[in-house]
């Protein structure tokens, strides 16, 4: 039996361990407070903002496209992208149906959404680019059952001249996940637009500027409960324009005069600069039809089409040059043989020459005669050039060509052009036909733009300009800018003045002559020079040709056109007529004074002894 | 001497404002639980905390009325009913654990009713205890006492709640003046089942417990008895482990690594240390922390309203409530000291015991040094049941402490 004053005792003691408990406990728990909100806070307090803030990309602007006068050619309108904030998978794949019929998600889209969520389940996911205005106010009267949707304002790309500019500029279309893991597309984010091709690829991160980012409020359902605006976050950085030497009159006027039904394209240069002018092909697509995800059977529609008219022809496609290549030709014979303005060949034109067995054709069946060089230009005589070829040898015509630049590309800017297609060495031949498969009669049909030839009409401009202006050649440049202007190719025409001048010569004498083969295509107020050609091709009629420049003495332009199958026999060449009628409308918009008496003049230098 | 301050007909004068204090600043607290951006059950919830209160204050005043020898006689009435309680919620229980009783106005949830049964049936039977604690059998009343409302408690399953009667009958002995090593050999199956996940960490549990036992000389049967009631425990580990469903598991594990289930019990764990460690110094202020707002934090109103205060009031705020807390405690445990009666002394120290548990319990979840085990913050946390019991209990340690 206890005492009570032992009890007493007993529960003192016991009493002050009970204490010391209180302190322990609380000590212990404060610890833990401590280690929370002093020594840990600035990691809880990040994670606290991670928790209810997201950020979401703010895009800039792409850069507007001007042409040389200040007409817009692309620029950007508001348009409306419909995202969804990174969450549960299940609750992105709920939401997306929920959107599915709204926002015309087809399976597929919305397969390739899942999937781009699996990759990058942190990113908000872009679910449609350009939402129309019924789309976007369908999601926002029914905010509560779209919580997760975010509707952004974004620029969105227009071009007001549509298909006339269509190959040129290119188009912008949504990021593939393949060129998101391309180093040059670091920074970027899935459902971002970039240019595809053309200019838009060309000058992607100039055009592109750089996004900014804001940041939403959202709550633990994931749904925005404010959105914080752009304070304290990144304002995007607006896109740089460009400046064109495009004229998109010029532009406007080749779309609607380009022969109807048919196909190919024409390309005009600044001959002193090498400022693009125009750069048209036919047929064209609408690239306002790209933005914000072009539907799929346009898509296939537009690529399966046979007139490819996604092909850009003045830069990605080569062709026969036909008689226009007889210009590279004379220039070569000046350059390596003996070759004058005056020379005549042991054979008159009858109408064919015969190689050994083989009899090779004038287009004249009748025959041109006895031609001179300057006569054999203004009325294309094929015998004639047969025997230039011949007198020029294979080897030295193989080098002559590389050296004026062909078979290699003009340095355009523009992401698709392809370099034409010329033998570089008889090996060429060994390997393509096989040793032994083939004879130096290639020389004559090379020697009249046919055979192993082909040639984009860009690399024809440029030849033809360094030939109207006897300067270096220039580099085709689309983007107006000093220093492209002042870069030159990596090759010379290297022709005497005189020789030039007489070549020049006989291209005005083409056109401004009774007889030559684009008499009736010639100017009332300026002298065009220039050369037709008629390319013979395997897929029918022969293609139609015309490369030149005017003023022929002074040329402010050069054009080169094509109109695929455009010269049947018998019919006008089609290609002729739209070039005369392009450089006459340049001619005019510059306002250059009309020529006192525009044709053919003597020219001193002319008559001077050639080669001297 | 404030600390021996009594108004007849009141008794602690102090502690009675200190518990209204504390109630007021939980009401405060539970209304800027409910001011959340989404909608949720926690909005204006705290009107009913106050009717509650209302209810609760009655219960003070009505239990300070009643002589502690008429309580002492009420004790096996009031046990008794407790238990028949807690097996009437097996049969129409309902709520989320089918743990809860409707009853008119209100729901009653008897896990918490069980409490104050069981403390006075534990100090009627304690009170007049004299000793000497030689046998360990001498225990086997309040074993019994406590045993039964564990059990039944463990089956709705509230694990949190249970452990609450464990707490009691350690407490029990340990106030009725039990040496320390007894009390250690009774509660040894107890820590052998939580070292039996590692058979060398039981094993060096097991090796402890032998030791106290030769030096303490027990009778043989009772040394074999311990013994083999830490084999078995020890042995009963995993199974009971393997038993539980993996939501039971994960919450008892999270507070270890909150990553293995962080959308499920983990989340509970890292949102809360998220809110009250962004809470920083000072905290965002009354009613404006944003993890409660935006409803990250789960529970905020019950389970976790410190972690609104951590949020709110910052570390600043936390210390002042933990100094309220242990002046609380400090206050009930004077009462205890200073009672001579058997009787009055042990209830006043069983209510210390079970406020000590709720509050370390509860917050050591809070700051994640403990795992989810659902107990309330006494005072603080919303619940009418928990309130009411804490007040009736407070009514008796007023009167406990008027009476002595």
């Amino acid at each position: 039996m206890k005492s009570d004053n032992e009890h007493r005792a007993i529960r003192k003691q016991r009493g002050r361990w009970a204490a010391g408990a209180i302190f322990f406990c609380l000590s212990v728990v404060a610890a833990g407070f401590i280690n929370l909100q002093i020594f840990s806070t600035e990691l809880y307090t990040l994670l606290s903002s991670e928790n209810r803030l997201r950020t979401i990309s703010v895009p800039a602007p792409r850069g507007t496209i001007y042409d040389r006068y200040g007409r817009v050619i692309a620029d950007n309108v508001p348009g409306y992208d419909v995202s969804m904030l990174p969450g549960p998978r299940d609750s992105i794949s709920a939401g997306l149906d929920r959107l599915a019929e709204r926002l015309d998600l087809s399976p597929a889209r919305r397969a390739a959404l899942l999937s781009r969520n699996r990759e990058r389940p942190g990113e908000a996911l872009v679910v449609r680019e350009n939402a129309n205005f019924e789309q976007v106010a369908f999601i926002e009267e029914r905010r509560p059952r779209f919580r997760r949707v975010v509707v952004d304002q974004r620029p969105r790309r227009r071009y007001p001249a549509g298909s006339a500019v269509a190959h040129m500029i290119g188009y912008v279309g949504e990021i593939s996940p393949e060129e998101l893991a391309r180093s040059e597309y670091a920074g970027y984010e899935s459902g971002q637009s970039i240019g595809k091709t053309g200019l838009e690829q060309q000058y992607e991160h100039r055009l592109a500027g750089r996004n900014g980012i804001r940041y939403a409020e959202v709550n633990a359902l994931g749904t925005v409960v404010r959105d914080l605006g752009l304070a304290q976050a990144q304002a995007p950085v607006p896109g740089e324009d460009l400046h064109l030497g495009i004229d998109l009159d010029l532009q406007m006027y080749a779309d609607s005069v380009f022969p109807e039904g048919m196909r190919g394209g024409v390309v005009a240069l600044d001959p002193h600069t090498g400022e693009v002018l125009l750069l048209y092909s036919h047929p064209t697509f609408d690239p306002n039809a790209f933005i914000g995800g072009i539907p799929l059977d346009l898509w296939n529609s537009l690529r399966e089409h046979p007139d490819q008219p996604l092909l850009d022809r003045v830069s990605n496609a080569s062709y026969p040059p036909g008689s226009t290549w007889k210009l590279v030709m004379s220039a070569i014979g000046m350059k390596t043989t003996d070759l004058t303005i005056d020379t005549y060949h042991t054979h008159a034109c009858s109408g064919s020459l015969t190689y050994y067995t083989r009899r090779f054709r004038c287009w004249l069946s009748g025959g041109h005669g006895r031609l001179n060089l300057s006569e054999a230009i203004k009325h294309s005589c094929n015998v004639w050039f047969y025997q230039a070829g011949q007198r020029i040898g294979l080897d030295p015509l193989l080098a002559g060509v590389g050296e004026f630049g062909f078979g290699r590309t003009t340095g355009i800017d523009l992401p698709s052009e392809r370099p034409g297609v010329f033998p570089d060495s008889r090996q060429w031949y060994d390997e393509e036909l096989g040793p032994g498969a083939w004879t130096e009669a290639v020389v004559w049909n090379l020697s009249i733009g046919q055979g192993e030839n082909a040639q984009t009409l860009l690399a024809m401009a440029q030849f033809y300009a360094a030939l109207g202006t006897g300067g270096a050649p220039v580099r085709p440049h689309l983007v107006r800018d000093e220093m492209l202007a002042q870069q030159r190719v990596d090759w010379t025409l290297d022709l005497p003045d005189i020789q030039r001048r007489q070549l020049v010569d006989a291209l005005a004498r083409v056109v401004n002559e009774p007889g030559g083969t684009a008499y009736g295509s010639r100017l009332a107020r300026w002298t065009l020079a220039g050369k037709t050609g008629t390319a013979q091709n395997p897929h029918g009629e022969p293609h139609s040709w015309f490369v030149g420049f005017a003023p022929a003495w002074d040329p402010r332009i050069v054009v080169a056109a094509i109109v695929e199958h455009g010269h049947p026999d018998g019919a006008p060449s089609l290609a002729v007529p739209l070039a005369s009628g392009i450089v006459d409308r340049h001619l005019e918009t510059l306002g250059l004074p009309p020529e006192a008496t525009p044709g053919i003049r003597p020219v001193e230098a002319l008559t001077a002894p050639a080669g001297g | 001497m404030i600390d021996r301050l009594r108004i007849p007909g009141v008794g602690d004068p102090v502690l009675l404002a200190l518990v209204l204090l504390m109630t007021g600043l939980g009401i405060a607290m539970i209304y800027s639980a409910g001011q959340v951006d989404v909608q949720s059950l926690a909005t204006g919830i705290w009107v009913r905390q106050l009717y509650w209160f209302g209810v609760a204050i009655v219960a003070l005043a009505a239990a300070s009325r009643f002589s502690l020898r008429f309580l002492e006689w009420l004790a096996p009435w009031a046990y008794g009913v407790t238990v028949l309680l807690l097996v009437l919620v097996f049969f129409v229980g309902t709520g989320p654990n089918g743990s809860w009783l409707e009853l008119g106005p209100g729901r009653l949830q008897p896990a918490e009713v069980a409490k104050l049964g069981t403390i006075l049936m534990l100090a009627r039977v304690m009170g007049g205890a004299q000793g000497p604690y030689e046998r360990l059998l001498e225990f086997w009343k309040p074993g019994v006492i406590t045993l039964i409302p564990f059990v039944l408690v463990l089956l709705q399953p509230d694990l949190g709640s249970a452990m609450i009667f464990g707490a009691l009958f350690l407490a029990v002995l340990f106030w009725s003046g039990v040496p320390l090593p007894k009390i250690f050999l009774l509660a040894s199956p107890g820590l052998s089942l939580l070292l039996g996940f590692n058979w060398i960490a039981w094993g060096l549990g097991f090796l402890i417990v032998a030791a106290c036992l030769y030096v303490h000389r027990l009778f043989i049967l009772e040394a074999v008895a311990v013994l083999l009631a830490n084999v078995f425990a020890g042995a009963l580990t995993l199974r009971l482990w393997d038993s539980l469903a993996d939501y039971q598991r994960n919450r008892l594990l999270v507070f270890l690594d909150p990553e293995i289930d962080p959308l499920g019990a983990g989340w509970h764990l890292i949102q809360s240390k998220v809110a009250i460690g962004s809470g920083g110094l000072i905290g965002a202020g009354f009613a404006n922390g944003p993890q409660k707002r935006l409803a990250f934090l789960p529970e905020q109103h019950t389970d976790f309203i410190f972690s609104v205060v951590g949020e709110e009031f910052g570390f600043i705020g936390v210390l002042l409530f933990l100094v309220l807390f242990a002046f609380l405690l400090w206050r009930v445990l004077q009462v205890a000291s200073s009672m001579d009666d058997g009787f009055g002394s042990l209830i006043a120290f069983c209510l210390f015991a079970v406020l000590l548990t709720h509050i370390v319990v509860n917050l050591g979840m809070a700051v994640g040094m403990m795992p989810v085990t659902g107990l309330p913050l006494p005072l603080l946390s919303y619940g009418g049941s928990f309130l009411l019991v804490l007040y009736a209990g407070f009514g008796i340690v007023q009167r406990v402490a008027w009476e002595a």
